[in-house]
C-alpha cells in the first residue's frame, strides 16, 4: 500500500496512538479485573469497599473444579489434609466432596464448539464453491434463504427444535448440539467463503482441469490453498459464536451435552455465588478461543467483511 | 454415553466383588447449593453400603425451576431422584412425574408421623392435607433473619438506639421494630465504612421478591384465598391488610437496604452481609452454617432469629424440599433403597451435623439439638410458623405474575400497593379460569 | 455487487471443457456441494419455523401432554398485538437497539479511524481491543452485576474516582433510569470492537490514490473527510449496522444474566420476554405467535434495510 502524500503526521500518530491505548486501557479494566478477582479469596472478591491489592491465592481455581462440603468435626479430626488444595479447604473447615463439572463442561464446549467449526466451515466451503463456481438453479434465492435462517431469535425456534429433538433421541447430546449450531453458523459460513472464494481466479482451476485433474482435484489442490486464509478467518467466527454460546446451550441441554457458558455463571460457593471461581473459569475459557484468535489474527479483518477487503 | 457404561461397568464390578446381585447408577437432581454438597458427601456411606452408583446434577437456584420442570415435563430421564421445591409438588403428582410413595413407607415401616408436621404437609402431600405422599421431607427450610451480633452489642449503639426508640437494640419481635433497626443503621458509619439496614430479597428473574414479601405480606393478614371458598381471591389476596403489608416493604425497601440491591436473591444478600454491609439480612436458614463458620462475620459476630411478627400474624415463608422418585427413572427399586436409606435416623443425625436441616422429629427434638449449634434454636422458632405459597400444578405461572406485579411496584415504584395486589388478583384470576378452576 | 460478478464468471465457465474433463458433471457436483447444507437448514432452521407457524393456531402447553391441543385461530396474535407489556417489551427493544447501534457506530469508527492513522504498534492494541468481544456474553453479563454492585464492584468506585461522586450514590442496575443504560454500556463495551474491525476493513479498502487526487486539486482535510471517508466507508458502516441490529434484536444471554429484565419490567427486551412465555409459562401456543411475530418483524426490517444496502453499495 501506498501512503504517499496521505500518510499522517508524527504528531497526528502520537495523538492516534494515545487515544487508542487510552481507549485500550479503559477496555481492559473490566477483563483484568476478572483476571485478578480469580487470583483472590472469597472474602477479599466480595470486600467492601473492593481490593485493589491482595494477596494472591488459587482457591478460586480450586474451587472451580471441585466440590467441598462441612463435615462432621470428627471426620475433620481423622482426616487431615494430604495436598496443598486440601489445606485450601480445610482453612474453612471443609472437605473436597469430589471434582466439580467444569471440566465436563469444557470438554464439552471443546468438543461441540470445535466439533460445529470444523463442520461449518467443511460444509460451508462445499455450498460457497458451489454458489460461487457452477449455475445453481435459483442461487438467488438460495442465498437469501441462507442468510435469513440467521434473523431467527434463537428462543423463537428453540421449542420446536426442542420437540424435535426430543423425538430423535438427540436432546442434550453433542450430536444434537454440534448439528444446531452448525445450522446456525452455516449461514455465515456460506457468505463469507463465497466471498473468498469468488476472489480466486478461475483460470488456476481450469489450467489444473485441462491438465487432467477432474473436478474434485481441481477443487482439493487448487481451491482449498487458495482459500486456506479464507477458511481460517471463518472458522475464527463460528468458533466466537459456537464457543460462547448460551440461549440454546441453556434450554436444549442438561447434564449431559451442557458446555461451559450456561454452567460458569452458576458457580457456587458457601452459600452464594463464588466470584473468585467464576472468574477462574470466566479466565480459562476465554483463553482457548483467544489463543484461536490471536494466531489467525492476520484474517480477521477480511473476515469480518465477507471477504470485501481485498489485500 | 460411553462414559456411562464405563462407570456402570465398573460400578458392577466393584459391586460383584462384594457380592451384591445388582448395582444401578442413579442420579439425583437438586439445586446448586451448600447443602447438596454435603449430601454428596453424605451418599458416600449410601454408595459404600448399596453398591449403587450415585450421580449429582445440581442446578442453581435461578434457574433451577426452569430446568428441572423442563426436564419433568419433557418426560427426560436424567433424574431418578428429586429433590424437587415444595411448590412442585401438585403439578408433578397430577401430571404422574412423581411416583407416589405411600405404600412404599407403608412397606418399610416409614412413617410421616416421625417428620415435622409442617414440612409433611409442605414437602409431601398433594391434595394438600390428604394422606397422599409424594416425597420423604429431606431438607427443612424457611425464612428468617441474620444480624450483626457484634454491633447489636456495641454499648453506644444500644444507648443511641435506647433514647431514640424506647426500647433496647436487641433482635426484633415486631415487624416495626425490624423497620427501625434497619432504619438506625441505615447509612450508619461503623468501623470506617458506611452500613446499611437490611438486605432482604429483591430478585426479579425467578422467585425471589416473592419469597421475601411473602414473610411480611402474611403478618400483615394476606390470604392466598378465601379459606371457606377455594380459589376465592377477591378481598383476601388484595385485601386492605394485605395493600398495607406490601407497602411496609415498600418502605423497608425504599428506607433501609444497600444501594444496588433491586435483584438480590439468596446469594447477593449473602454477599452483602458477609462483606460487612448490613446490620440484618433475610435469608432462608440453609445459609446459617455458611455464616457460622465465616472467617469475617462468623463465630459470635453473628446472630439469628424468627421472621418477626405483624399486626395480623405471625408467620415465615417456607422453603425446603422433599425428596421424590422421578416417575420416568429405569431404577426404581434402588432410588426408593436410597429414600430408605436417607430416612434413617443415624442418616438424619449426621445430615445435620453436616449442614443438612433433617425434616426428622428424633434429631429435632433431641435435647442437645436447640443448643447443639447457634442456629438451631431460631431454626425450630422457625419452621412452627411456616406458611407456603401455591403448590397447585398452575404455580409456575402464578409465581410469575406475582414476581411481576410485586416487582414493579416495590423495585420499581409504579402505582400503588393496593394496585399491584388487584391486578395480582387479575392475573391469578385468569390463571385460574385457564385452569377451569371455577 | 457481488452477486452480478458471480454470475460473470459463472456465465463465462466453460461448460462443454469442464464436463469433458470431469467424472460427474457441474450441475451434480454443484448439487452434492450444497444439499447437505440446505439439508441442515432445512431440518434445523425452515422445518422449526414452519412448525411454530402451525403452534401459533392452537393453545399447546408442552407442560400438559394430557389436555386435548385446540385450534384457536388468530386469538393468540391479536392476544399479544394487544397487549401492552408487549408493547413496552418492543419500547425497551427499540430504545436498547438504538443506542448500541449509535455508540458503537460513533466509537467503533472512530476508533478505527485513528487505529488507521498508523501508529507504531497499531496490530498489537487493535488485538487487544478486540478481546472483549471473545467473551461468552452470559459470562459478561454476570460478571457485570458484579463489577455494577454499588458497594463492591468495580464500576461505582471508576465513576467515582473520575467525578469525585460518592460510589455508593447511584446504582447501575437498581435504578429505572439508568438500568436501560446498563445494558448499553455492557453491550457498548463487548461490541464496539466487532464494529470498529468493520470500519477498519472500510477504510483500509480506500485506495491512497484518492487522497492523492484530492489533494492535488487541494480539497482540505475536513472535505475528504465527507466527500470521501464517510462516503467509502458507508457500504461498511451499514454492514455493522445491520449485523449488531440483527444480533441485539434477538438479544438474550447477557441481558437476562445481567437485569433479568428488571427492575420491574424496564430491560425486559423480547427474547427475554419471549422466554418467559415459552419456557417458564409453558404457554407454548402462545409463545409460537410471539415469535412469529419477532420474527416477521426482523425479516421484514432486515429485508428493507438490504435492498437499501445494495443502493448505496452500487452508487
Amino acid at each position: 500500500m501506498s501512503y504517499s502524500i496521505t500518510e499522517p503526521s508524527r504528531a497526528q500518530k502520537w495523538m492516534a496512538g494515545i487515544l487508542v491505548v487510552a481507549y485500550a486501557v479503559i477496555t481492559l479494566l473490566p477483563l483484568i479485573w476478572i483476571i485478578a478477582t480469580g487470583f483472590k479469596s472469597p472474602s477479599d472478591s466480595i470486600a467492601y469497599p473492593p481490593k485493589l491489592f491482595f494477596t494472591p491465592t488459587l482457591e478460586g481455581y480450586v474451587n472451580l473444579f471441585t466440590t467441598r462440603t462441612r463435615q462432621t468435626a470428627e471426620f475433620l479430626a481423622a482426616n487431615p489434609p494430604q495436598t496443598w488444595y486440601q489445606e485450601i479447604v480445610a482453612k474453612y473447615g471443609m472437605v473436597i466432596a469430589g471434582p466439580s463439572r467444569f471440566g465436563e463442561r469444557f470438554l464439552n464446549s471443546v468438543i461441540i464448539g470445535f466439533g460445529s467449526t470444523f463442520l461449518s466451515v467443511f460444509l460451508g466451503t462445499l455450498a460457497a464453491y458451489a454458489f460461487s463456481r457452477f449455475k445453481v438453479p435459483l442461487k438467488d434465492d438460495l442465498l437469501f434463504f441462507i442468510l435469513s435462517t440467521r434473523m431467527m431469535p434463537p428462543i423463537a425456534v428453540a421449542i420446536p427444535i426442542f420437540l424435535m429433538f426430543r423425538q430423535l433421541g438427540l436432546s442434550d447430546t453433542h450430536l444434537g448440539m454440534i448439528l444446531l449450531y452448525t445450522a446456525v453458523n452455516l449461514s455465515l459460513a456460506v457468505w463469507l467463503l463465497k466471498g473468498f472464494i469468488d476472489e480466486i481466479p478461475r483460470e488456476y482451476e481450469e489450467a489444473a482441469l485441462i491438465d487432467g485433474y477432474t473436478r474434485f482435484q481441481a477443487f482439493r489442490k487448487v481451491v482449498l490453498p487458495q482459500a486456506a486464509t479464507g477458511i481460517a478467518s471463518t472458522a475464527i467466527f463460528c468458533l466466537i459464536f459456537a464457543w460462547n454460546e448460551y440461549a440454546f446451550a441453556v434450554l436444549l441441554t442438561s447434564g449431559n451435552a451442557q458446555t461451559a457458558p450456561p454452567f460458569i455463571p452458576t458457580i457456587i460457593g458457601v452459600g452464594g455465588q463464588d466470584w473468585p471461581a467464576v472468574a477462574a473459569g470466566a479466565t480459562l475459557f476465554l483463553l482457548p478461543v483467544m489463543v484461536f484468535t490471536i494466531l489467525l489474527r492476520k484474517h480477521l479483518l477480511r473476515g469480518i467483511t465477507f471477504g470485501a477487503v481485498r489485500k | 454415553m460411553t462414559r456411562q457404561l464405563i462407570l456402570s461397568a465398573a460400578a458392577a464390578a466393584l459391586v460383584s466383588g462384594a457380592g451384591a446381585v445388582h448395582a444401578d447408577d442413579l442420579t439425583l437432581c437438586w439445586a446448586a447449593w451448600d447443602p447438596a454438597n454435603a449430601l454428596v458427601e453424605l451418599s458416600k456411606d449410601f454408595e459404600a453400603q448399596s453398591g449403587h452408583k450415585m450421580s449429582f446434577e445440581f442446578v442453581p437456584w435461578t434457574s433451577f425451576a426452569d430446568r428441572m420442570l423442563n426436564e419433568l415435563n419433557s418426560g427426560g430421564q436424567l433424574c431418578d431422584l428429586m429433590i424437587g421445591d415444595s411448590q412442585w409438588i401438585g403439578g408433578a403428582a397430577e401430571n404422574g412425574q412423581y411416583k407416589k410413595l405411600n405404600d412404599f413407607f407403608a412397606a418399610e415401616g416409614i412413617s410421616m408421623d416421625d417428620f415435622i408436621p409442617a414440612t409433611v404437609a409442605g414437602y409431601s402431600e398433594w391434595p394438600k392435607g390428604t394422606p397422599n405422599y409424594w416425597a420423604l421431607p429431606a431438607f427443612g427450610d424457611v425464612v428468617g433473619w441474620t444480624y450483626r451480633k457484634d454491633w447489636f452489642a456495641r454499648p453506644e449503639l444500644q444507648a443511641e438506639f435506647k433514647t431514640k426508640y424506647g426500647h433496647d437494640l436487641a433482635p426484633p419481635k415486631t415487624l416495626d421494630e425490624l423497620k427501625q433497626i434497619a432504619e438506625f443503621f441505615q447509612n450508619r458509619e461503623i468501623d470506617g465504612k458506611t452500613v446499611y439496614g437490611a438486605a432482604i430479597y429483591t430478585e426479579r428473574g425467578s422467585e425471589g421478591i416473592t419469597m421475601g414479601v411473602t414473610n411480611i405480606l402474611y403478618n400483615y393478614g394476606f390470604e392466598y384465598q378465601n379459606p371457606a371458598k377455594p380459589y376465592d381471591l377477591q378481598g383476601f389476596v388484595n385485601s386492605p391488610d394485605a395493600a398495607k403489608g406490601l407497602q411496609f416493604y415498600k418502605s423497608l425497601y425504599d428506607c433501609c437496604v444497600p444501594p444496588g440491591s433491586s435483584d438480590w436473591y439468596m446469594s447477593e444478600d449473602i454477599d452483602a452481609y458477609k462483606s460487612g454491609q448490613v446490620a440484618l439480612q433475610m435469608n432462608f436458614a440453609f445459609i446459617w452454617p455458611g455464616v457460622n463458620a465465616d472467617p469475617n462475620v462468623g463465630g459470635d459476630k453473628s446472630g439469628y432469629f424468627p421472621n418477626p411478627a405483624g399486626p395480623k400474624g405471625h408467620f415465615a415463608q417456607l422453603g425446603g424440599q422433599g425428596i421424590s422418585v422421578v416417575s420416568n427413572t429405569n431404577s426404581p427399586d434402588a432410588a426408593l433403597q436410597y429414600i430408605k436409606w436417607f430416612a434413617q435416623p443415624e442418616v438424619q443425625k449426621k445430615w445435620w451435623e453436616m449442614g443438612g436441616y433433617s425434616a426428622l422429629k428424633s434429631v429435632v427434638e433431641d435435647p442437645g439439638f436447640a443448643t447443639s449449634q447457634p442456629y438451631a434454636q431460631t431454626f425450630l422458632d422457625s419452621m412452627a410458623i411456616v406458611k407456603d405459597f401455591w403448590a397447585e400444578p398452575a404455580y409456575a405461572s402464578l409465581l410469575l405474575a406475582m414476581q411481576q406485579r410485586v416487582h414493579n411496584y416495590v423495585v420499581a415504584g409504579n402505582g400503588t400497593s393496593q394496585e399491584a395486589l388487584d391486578g395480582l388478583v387479575a392475573d391469578w384470576t385468569e390463571i385460574f379460569e385457564d385452569e377451569g378452576k371455577f | 455487487m457481488q452477486r452480478t460478478s458471480i454470475e460473470r464468471v459463472a456465465a463465462a465457465t466453460p461448460a462443454p471443457v469442464a464436463r469433458r474433463l470431469t467424472g460427474l458433471s457441474d450441475r451434480v457436483i454443484a448439487w452434492i456441494f450444497v444439499a447437505p447444507t440446505i439439508f441442515l437448514l432445512l431440518a434445523v432452521n425452515i422445518f422449526p419455523l414452519i412448525w411454530t407457524i402451525r403452534l401459533s393456531f392452537t393453545n399447546m402447553r408442552v407442560n400438559r401432554p394430557n389436555e386435548p391441543v385446540e385450534f384457536v385461530g388468530l386469538r393468540n396474535y391479536q392476544r399479544i398485538l394487544t397487549d401492552p407489556d408487549i408493547w413496552q417489551t418492543m419500547q425497551a427493544t427499540a430504545h436498547f437497539l438504538f443506542w448500541t447501534l449509535a455508540l458503537q457506530i460513533v466509537i467503533g469508527f472512530a476508533l478505527a479511524w485513528l487505529i488507521n492513522r498508523k501508529f507504531r504498534g497499531n496490530d498489537l492494541w487493535t488485538t487487544i481491543i478486540v478481546l472483549p468481544m471473545m467473551l461468552s456474553p452470559a459470562v459478561v453479563g454476570n460478571f457485570w452485576t458484579f463489577l455494577y454492585q454499588p458497594q463492591i464492584g468495580l464500576f461505582n468506585y471508576a465513576v467515582g474516582f473520575l467525578t469525585g461522586a460518592d460510589p455508593s450514590s447511584f446504582s447501575m442496575i437498581a435504578d429505572v433510569r439508568l438500568a436501560p443504560w446498563a445494558i448499553i454500556i455492557v453491550d457498548t463495551w463487548m461490541w464496539t470492537p466487532f464494529v470498529m474491525l468493520i470500519c477498519l476493513a472500510g477504510l483500509r479498502s480506500i485506495p491512497a490514490s484518492i487522497y492523492e487526487a484530492a489533494e492535488c486539486d487541494r480539497a482540505s482535510k475536513w472535505r475528504q473527510f465527507w466527500t470521501i471517508t464517510i462516503p467509502m466507508v458507508l457500504p461498511f458502516l451499514m454492514l455493522a449496522v445491520l449485523f449488531r441490529g440483527i444480533e441485539n434484536f434477538k438479544m438474550f444471554d447477557l441481558v437476562v444474566q445481567l437485569t433479568g429484565g428488571g427492575p420491574g419490567n424496564t430491560t425486559e427486551l423480547t427474547s427475554i420476554n419471549l422466554k418467559r412465555e415459552a419456557f417458564e409459562k409453558w404457554r407454548t401456543g402462545y409463545s409460537s405467535a410471539y415469535a412469529i411475530i419477532l420474527f416477521v418483524t426482523v425479516f421484514g426490517l432486515a429485508s428493507i434495510y438490504v435492498k437499501a444496502l445494495n443502493k448505496v453499495k452500487s452508487r
